[in-house]
């Protein structure tokens, strides 16, 4: 357990606001000062469905879950087991619930921890409008040490819609909460006070809203949306934000037709994206091999659910890779790109749609629930300078060649609009000029070029997240750097060092940027939450792996936690 | 576009390319193509204002035939580049073409909500009721007797689709039947179809001398429809469900906006966009 910051797992059926709650305490925590780290995870009903809310607070940045919670509290306890897996208790945890909706399950109690009860739905129904997930915040308000005066300030703003009579309900509900907790409960363990904010230097985001953001930051302009769980929210954000940044979101009919429509925007000069999860990129792939033959830049962003097939569609894997990168149909060069983490989610879709404008070519995106989903307190990111800049002829005349053969393998792209730049953008194989060809000269050239483009190009350190030293190293990509970079900062605490290598460009492959931050190593741990082991086949198929290598592949829908990742190591070494 | 201090008018030939097509002799297509090069003459569009997108098929072939700027897209989406393509650059004259196969059957659902949407493009499907490219298959609108195929030596078997029907129930703004026979008649109704505002439709019956050479005779068969078009869905559904395909003529305009957001930017400062974030 690390003891600089607390897990807090919040549970309740249909309609009982755990999410709610839940956020509301985020944003407290976050507004006193303190980093968290807010995932979710729900039924897969439309509405209403039992969920639970699970928060981490902590004094420095985080994002990772915990190994265990420190704090479990039921709304009610119904269909609670479906969720048990999800929230390992620590040894002597605060279990918290409400007799009068039910006791808790058998097995909960069994357990080495501390059960009491509090009745929040007696005591909020003494209050007008009050309701039992309110008490609860006041109630894990006052465990975690957050002040009144700073929960009201929240729900000022939360509230300041629903009028005065819910604001008045929900301060006396926490008020309510705090005085139960204050009389009915033993004192745990407070975090440190955080240390002091300037308001506004950090910002509370969700990897979906983060990569939204991160696409329009990048130049993005135009987006087609077809909605998929668990992407829609990136969708949902654009749409109100690109408008106003001067470009537009369209609703197509589904997702072949989001994928053409960004194409055929782009081919129009406007740097285009989509979002989407497995099962729409896997439609969407013939058309990406078109943007590759066409050398027309686009981004496409996949928040990864547990498939194959409709899968798990509300909860995490990173099992999309081989898709991503071996997916297309023909010698098809693209760029797959992971961020590392929530933060990272802007950074790397900022960075995507640079690199597909730079090198005119497809950018698939690998998010997932996990980073999609999950909401954190992060530093504000620095105003980037990756925007999109695609090279576009001074001056066109009548011998204008779209696909000319440069060095470099970019060559200036004509926009609709310029006079003697008319080409036709072609999915067949052509020639320089860019008309139809089946000549096998004008094959092998434009693969060339194709590949050169990518391959020659100098990606810089952005291709992987490369921290600490020693003989070990941990390779990983995408979500499952975040338990991992947590298990190695508490190895470093303990006086050991090990490597951290999360890829964040996966395609093309960096082989010579990866021995060089292997070098010395003599062990190397392969970490990524999939049954298939497709980033471990994928490393063995590009790079050379030093010394003696394993894997701890575990598939979705349980998140890899730090200790996994330690015990891993501790068993090896 | 400013065309002012241009010193000659451009002229339909202006407007092809030196790509030899692929078209078999006496494919219906190549009318097509000199149909619409007179049309683009007579609206005198700058040819780099106009971008023709496609999709697959004999037909499809067309953009590169053209001196404007074209896309030769994947099988059956060509509607959704151009719908990208208008959206994102409003300034330009899209016009999206191609088959009977690629536009109603690959292609059906994105006919339908193009018509829906009502964006400001022009589509142009040359119908010759076959799959030429792969040599001789059924496509929607082929006869379901239609026995030549070696995929269905029976017939298809299957009613065929009334593409017209469907764009006036699916809500296009501009539907009408030209046929090959009649290149200027063509010309004439595409400049209509693209200075209509929303989605035009236009089916072109460009007969298939290779694999349904009894279209040749379309040209004995076609004459124009005996009403004007009309702006009444109604009525035109009416003419349309009680029509033989083979009426020529404007059949329906209607005035529903175009679907076209404003593309203005809005945002005082680049990093605006973060503050609701902010903490």
């Amino acid at each position: 357990m690390n003891p600089a910051s607390v897990s807090i797992a919040l549970a309740g059926s249909g309609g009982a606001g755990v999410l709610t709650s839940g956020n509301a305490l985020l944003e407290a925590a976050a507004q006193a000062g303190w980093y968290a780290y807010l995932s979710r995870s729900a039924g897969p009903q439309i509405r209403g469905g039992e969920s639970v809310t699970m928060l981490r607070i902590c004094n420095d940045p985080v994002e990772s879950p915990d190994d265990t919670f420190e704090i479990l509290m039921a709304i009610d306890w119904r269909n609670f087991e479906r969720f048990a897996a999800e929230i390992p208790l620590a040894d002597n945890a605060l279990v918290l619930g409400d007799a009068d909706t039910g006791p808790p399950p058998g097995f909960l109690t069994a357990l080495p921890v501390r059960y009491h009860e509090l009745p929040l739905k007696r005591t909020a129904s003494g209050i007008a409008q009050g309701r039992p997930n309110m008490l609860a915040l006041g109630v894990l308000a006052e465990l975690i040490g957050i002040p009144l005066q700073t929960i009201t300030d929240m729900l000022n703003r939360l509230l300041q819609t629903k009028g005065q009579v819910a604001l008045d309900a929900g301060v006396s509900c926490v008020t309510a909460g705090m005085e139960l907790a204050q009389k009915k409960l033993p004192a745990v363990q407070r975090l440190p006070a955080p240390a002091p904010r300037s308001p506004g230097e950090r910002l509370l985001i969700t990897g979906n809203e983060a990569t939204g953001l991160g696409a329009v930051r990048g130049g993005v302009r135009f987006v087609a949306a077809y909605p998929i769980t668990p992407a829609t929210e990136i969708l949902e954000w654009l749409a109100p934000s690109v408008d106003k940044a001067g470009g537009t979101l369209v609703q197509a009919e589904d997702e072949l037709a989001s994928i053409n429509q960004i194409i055929g925007a782009s081919f129009g000069g406007t740097p285009a994206l989509t979002a989407t999860s497995g099962p729409g990129m896997a439609l969407m792939l013939e058309s990406i091999g078109l943007a590759v033959a066409a050398e027309i830049p686009i981004v496409v962003v996949d928040v990864m659910r547990n498939g194959p097939s409709t899968g798990i569609p509300t909860k995490s894997e990173q099992a999309d890779l081989g898709m991503a990168l071996y997916g297309l149909h023909g010698d098809a060069p693209h760029l797959v790109l992971a961020p590392t983490s929530v933060a990272d989610c802007l950074f790397t879709t900022q960075w995507a749609v640079h690199l597909a404008e730079a090198l005119q070519v497809p950018a698939i995106v690998l998010s997932d629930q996990s980073l999609g989903q999950s909401r954190a307190v992060i530093e504000r990111p620095a105003d980037l300078t990756f925007m999109a800049r695609r090279e576009t002829p001074a001056s066109v005349s009548d011998g204008y060649q779209r696909y000319a053969l440069t060095a470099s393998g970019v060559s200036p792209m004509a926009i609709p609009g310029m006079a003697g730049g008319q080409y036709t953008a072609d999915g067949l194989e052509h020639s320089p000029v860019g008309t139809p060809s089946g000549s096998a000269a004008d094959h092998a050239e434009q693969l060339h070029k194709r590949q050169q483009k990518l391959s020659g190009f100098n990606y810089g350190r952005h291709w992987a997240d490369i921290e600490g030293k020693g003989d070990t190293a941990v390779i990983t990509w995408g979500s499952t750097t975040g338990p991992v970079r947590e298990a190695l900062a508490r190895r470093k605490a303990a006086g050991h060092t090990t490597r951290l290598i999360a890829v964040r460009l996966l395609a093309p492959a960096q082989p010579a940027s990866l021995g060089d931050a292997l070098a010395g190593v003599e062990r190397v741990l392969i970490v990524e939450q999939c049954h298939g082991q497709q980033f471990y086949r994928y490393l063995r198929a590009h790079y050379e792996l030093p010394g003696e290598v394993r894997t701890f592949c575990k598939p979705g829908p349980l998140p890899i936690r730090p200790c996994d990742v330690l015990t891993q190591i501790e068993d090896w070494l | 576009m400013d065309t002012e201090g241009t010193t000659a008018a451009l002229a339909a030939r202006d407007y092809k390319s030196s790509v030899k097509p692929v078209w078999c002799p006496g494919c219906g297509d190549f009318s097509v193509l000199s149909a619409l090069t007179k049309a683009l003459a007579e609206m005198q569009l700058p040819p780099e204002q106009v971008a023709v997108i496609s999709g697959i098929g004999c037909s499809s072939r067309i953009p590169a035939y053209l001196n404007t700027y074209g896309f030769h897209g994947v099988h059956g989406r060509a509607l959704p580049l151009g719908v990208g393509l208008k959206v994102a650059r409003p300034e330009l004259t899209v016009l999206v073409s191609g088959g009977d196969g690629d536009g109603f059957s690959i292609g059906g659902n994105h006919f339908l909500h193009a018509c829906r949407r009502n964006v400001d493009i022009t589509y142009i499907v040359m119908d010759n009721q076959v799959y030429g490219m792969t040599k001789g298959q059924a496509s929607p609108t082929t006869a379901p007797d239609w026995s030549l195929s070696k995929l269905t030596p029976e017939g298809p078997g299957i009613n065929p689709f009334y593409p017209l029907v469907i764009a006036l129930a699916s809500g296009a703004n501009f539907i009408a039947r030209a046929s090959t026979s009649d290149p200027n008649g063509t010309a004439r109704m595409l400049v209509e179809a693209i200075r209509h505002p929303g989605f035009s439709f236009v089916q072109i019956l460009s007969p298939c001398v290779t694999f349904q050479p009894e279209q040749r005779d379309w040209k004995k068969l076609v004459r124009p429809a005996p009403v004007a078009a009309t702006s009444d869905p109604a009525k035109a559904a009416r003419r349309l469900m009680t029509d033989d395909n083979l009426f020529v003529g404007i059949l329906y305009q209607g005035s529903r906006e175009p679907f076209q957001p404003r593309l203005e930017n809005r945002l005082e400062h680049p990093t605006e966009l973060e503050e609701q974030f902010a903490v």
